[in-house]
């Protein structure tokens, strides 16, 4: 079995946190400066916050975790960054070295923000395990759902999807063999796809079926680790990864599709950080959009026969897409459905406002950006917002409740799937 | 430190949700883009200019410095806090107050962004031209303090050209008014002129008149390669000799070619010495004729290649060339020194060759680039500080590169400021009674040198 490397400690960051030149551009690009616009809480003042910790000139009081905690690791900054500086990656670092030094347990950076608290603490303490019972009876401890929703902090008004009757790993073999001569596909489901939206996973091997992929849906995959990752926890990340990893080298396929964009980023980045086996397994991972246009699925949309009626849809950009410029192959997805009319929206690239444990913590600036986006999507004048990510279905769904709106949101492959010829579903 | 005491009147004027003393929020304003430290003692962000006006009073008082800053992305050192104090945060007073379509006029505070203005002013069909590379986050207080240029100054001029009165708050806690809402106006001394690059060492700007201009119908962007530096300044004098005033005369000199050349996939070809990157805008009828006349213009003169973008997307690949050189630099050497030295346009070849010369005599790479319109060089010498005895290069290339650009004619800094960062080159450029007469107005109006101290003029007591 490979030994995997750990990840990287905040130390091994020095050289990028020196990159930053606190020119400003991160200003433009950061969902949360755009509400508050004080420096703590941009891409430039965490890398200040970083090299204060590295060099241990700052105590690591509440203001200092909290001013850590405010921050969507959506990428926006280092995807527009003229010195590259990978603010996401360093900010992750940082809060693993709070971890490290203040032994802070499982969700405790989160939990960090809220020491100052008390009143939060004690609720937390007392129904803390019956509320997360409630929730996640039947998910798994270290899936990253419950790092998502740790059970006290969730508010009342908040939309949050169901856990549902049937996982989609129990529902499917370990390997459904498609035609010859044609790519192997693994397909690395994530946690809501799996334990909450496993339509959509349904959908992706539907697409999958419909090119003639052999797929391989290992059981024993994990979370890609993208909250544990966010809490600061490195020892889940290392673990996760660790499983991925043999999960995933044990069936050695051509590709690894993913269907969730945060999942995408955690599986490929976590795994591109553990030595070459894991880089070249690492290499494999591809967001099932690209990887559908790739393998030409538009011929096979385009010859579905016409439909009368047509939905109009728009599409938001889940930021670990964005980042890696994949934004055209979900809408010429979209564009080939024939039921479906595409209009594109305003600011269809801004980030939704969730960043994973962001918004359990910082729910109320978290629902200022969803705002934003609501009013956007009202705008488009459109029925359906599809995307690529089932962490923004989630806080779209949100958004639209507190905007009032009667939108659909869906997931791109479910518009997909339900086009498809009877024959091509299970 | 400051006393608890006036940590708790503070308090009063802005309320507890409006200031920070916690460390963690002080070291990020601790910097701007000089990448320079200085803690402040307090960050306020303030609401109003009566709130300011409290703030000042107590501070001038208590003999408290205070530092105004909007982004905090310039790049002089204008809102570093050196000698700790008062962050005077005005970055959250961000409303544009008014858009007055009929005057062709709008009224700010200090804190919307630049690039957010003009499009607010574009969506009515109006213009505010002045586009200093950071228009996507630096503030318009910071651009009027700064008096910030850009490649569209060369046709249009720079933010003084824009600004017809302020709200001012002085520093001993007094809000005037200068200029107004009329594009006409000589009643008493031109305030406004006085505090427009004044780098918040005069007066706390609370509210900007700004002029506006229709919006241009279209423009059309071209890029010419040339295989000499001489030849391409020829071309912009000749350009401007034939009475066309671009909207941009971008230029790159042979040292930015070959960062982009690494950088980039858009093909250079091999013979290519300097690059123009010019736009016209106007009316769409007008501007075939007038891009056919500029390439007939700079024909004679070495051109190797021309593109004419034939649309937006077009026209962005070609911007993103000169966009490119920026990012590029950091694979020269990780330390940037970045000046922006401005000549008489037609000393553009001459202050090229001074720059190459200095390069060669000290050893240290030198690259140039900006806007050849107006003469405004920007020139970074790109060295690594880890190296022994680099800083002293460093401070011999600088002080030659002013040298030789006075000895042109020209300024030492055509749109970033004095600061901190060249404020031990004052005196290069201007001589003792003119640095006197701008001292005995900064004291006559700051008493106790609670603004800014320190910025401009580098000694930080009543000297």
């Amino acid at each position: 079995m490979a030994e995997l490397k750990k990840q990287p400690e905040l130390k091994d960051y020095a050289e990028q946190i020196k990159q930053c030149v606190k020119c400003g551009t991160c200003h433009a690009y950061c969902p949360i400066f755009d509400q508050e616009r004080k420096e703590p809480l941009v891409a430039r003042g965490k890398v200040a916050l970083a090299q204060s910790l590295l060099n241990k000139e700052t105590e690591i009081d509440a203001r200092f975790m909290e001013n850590l905690s405010k921050c969507l690791l959506c990428g926006s900054c280092s995807d527009k960054c003229p010195n590259l500086v990978p603010v996401e990656e360093i900010v992750a670092a940082s809060r693993r070295e709070i971890a490290r030094r203040k032994g802070l347990s499982l969700f405790g950076f989160g939990l960090s923000t809220t020491l100052k608290h008390p009143r939060l603490m004690k609720l937390m303490a007392r129904m803390g395990n019956l509320f997360s019972w409630l929730v996640f009876r039947k998910v798994p401890e270290k899936s990253g759902l419950r790092l998502r929703f740790p059970a006290p902090y969730i508010r009342g008004d908040r939309t949050i999807p169901k856990v549902a009757p049937r996982f989609l790993r129990d529902a499917h073999p370990e390997f459904i063999p498609g035609e010859p001569g044609k790519p192997t596909v693994a397909f690395f489901t994530g946690c809501m796809a799996n334990f909450m939206y496993p339509h959509i996973g349904d959908a992706a091997i539907d697409a999958l079926k419909l090119l003639g992929m052999n797929i391989r849906i290992p059981q024993n995959q994990g979370c890609c680790g993208v909250p544990a990752l966010s809490s600061g926890d490195g020892v889940t990340v290392d673990e996760l990864t660790k499983r991925n990893f043999d999960a995933f080298a044990a069936v050695d396929a051509d590709y690894i599709v993913t269907v969730c964009a945060s999942c995408n980023f955690g599986l490929r980045t976590n795994l591109g950080k553990t030595g070459a086996e894991g880089e070249s397994l690492a290499g494999k991972v591809i967001d099932i959009h690209r990887f559908l246009n790739e393998q030409g699925i538009g011929a096979k949309l385009a010859a579905l026969p016409p439909r009368e009626k047509k939905v109009r849809v728009t599409y938001h950009d889940p930021c670990h897409l964005r980042n890696q410029g994949i934004t055209k192959e979900p809408r010429e997805i979209l564009r080939a459905l024939p039921g479906v009319d595409f209009v594109e929206m305003r600011n269809a690239d801004q980030c939704c406002g969730l960043g994973g444990t962001f918004s359990v913590y910082h729910y109320d600036m978290s629902v200022k950006i969803g705002a934003k986006k609501a009013a956007a999507i009202r705008d488009s004048g459109t029925e359906v917002v599809a995307t690529a990510c089932p962490g923004c279905m989630m806080q779209l769904l949100d958004s639209i409740n507190h905007a009032g709106l009667a939108h659909r949101v869906c997931h791109v492959l479910e518009l997909v799937a339900a086009e498809l010829p009877p024959a091509n579903q299970k | 430190m400051l006393d608890k005491s006036i940590i708790r009147k503070l308090e009063k004027i802005v309320g507890r949700e409006n200031m920070t003393t916690e460390k963690s929020d002080l070291i990020c304003y601790a910097f701007d883009a000089t990448q320079q430290r200085f803690l402040p003692d307090v960050a306020l962000y303030p609401q109003s200019a009566a709130e300011i006006s409290d703030i000042l009073k107590l501070a001038n008082a208590e003999k408290i410095p205070v530092v105004p800053r909007g982004s905090g992305s310039g790049f002089s050192g204008g809102s570093l806090p050196t000698m700790g104090g008062i962050a005077l945060v005005l970055r959250r007073m961000d409303k544009i107050l008014e858009i007055d379509e009929e005057n062709m006029l709008a009224v700010v505070e200090p804190g919307v962004v630049t690039e957010v203005f003009q499009q607010a002013v574009e969506a009515r069909g109006l213009f505010y031209p002045p586009d200093p590379a950071s228009l996507k986050f630096s503030s318009l207080g910071g651009n009027v303090a700064e008096c910030a240029g850009g490649p569209r100054c060369v046709k249009y001029g720079v933010t003084r050209d824009y600004i017809l009165g302020l709200e001012v708050v002085t520093p001993q806690g007094d809000i005037i008014h200068t200029g107004g809402r009329t594009m006409k106006g000589v009643v008493g001394y031109d305030l406004t002129r006085l505090m427009v690059g004044s780098e918040g060492t005069l007066g706390v700007v609370t509210k900007i008149i700004i002029k506006l201009l229709p919006l241009p119908a279209a423009k059309k962007t071209m890029l010419v390669v040339f295989d000499s530096i001489r030849g391409a300044s020829q071309a912009v004098s000749d350009i401007i000799l034939g009475r066309i005033i671009p909207t941009t005369l971008e230029f790159m000199d042979s040292t930015s070619i070959d960062v982009v050349r690494n950088a980039t996939n858009l093909s250079i070809p091999e013979r290519a010495r300097a690059i123009l990157i010019i736009e016209v805008d106007g009316d769409e009828e007008l501007l075939e004729k007038q891009a056919e006349r500029i390439l007939e213009i700079v024909a004679p003169f070495g051109v190797v290649e021309t593109r004419v973008a034939k649309d937006k997307a077009e026209s962005d690949d070609i911007w993103k060339l000169r966009r490119s050189i920026s990012p590029s630099l950091r694979q020269v050497n990780p330390n940037k020194f970045n000046e922006d030295i401005c000549v008489p346009r037609s000393k553009i070849p001459d202050m090229i060759l001074e720059l190459e010369r200095i390069s060669r005599e000290v050893g240290v790479p030198i690259i140039n680039f900006g806007h050849a319109g107006d003469g405004n060089i920007h020139v970074n010498v790109m060295v690594d500080l880890a190296e022994e005895g680099m800083q002293e290069k460093v401070d011999r290339a600088l002080e030659e590169i002013f040298r030789a650009t006075l000895k042109l004619g020209g300024t030492i800094s055509g749109e970033h400021g004095i600061g901190t960062t060249k404020a031990p080159y004052l005196g290069m450029e201007l001589n003792d009674p003119t640095i006197q007469y701008m001292w005995i107005i900064k004291k006559a109006l700051d008493p106790n040198n609670i603004l800014n101290p320190g910025k401009i003029f580098g000694f930080s007591g009543n000297e």
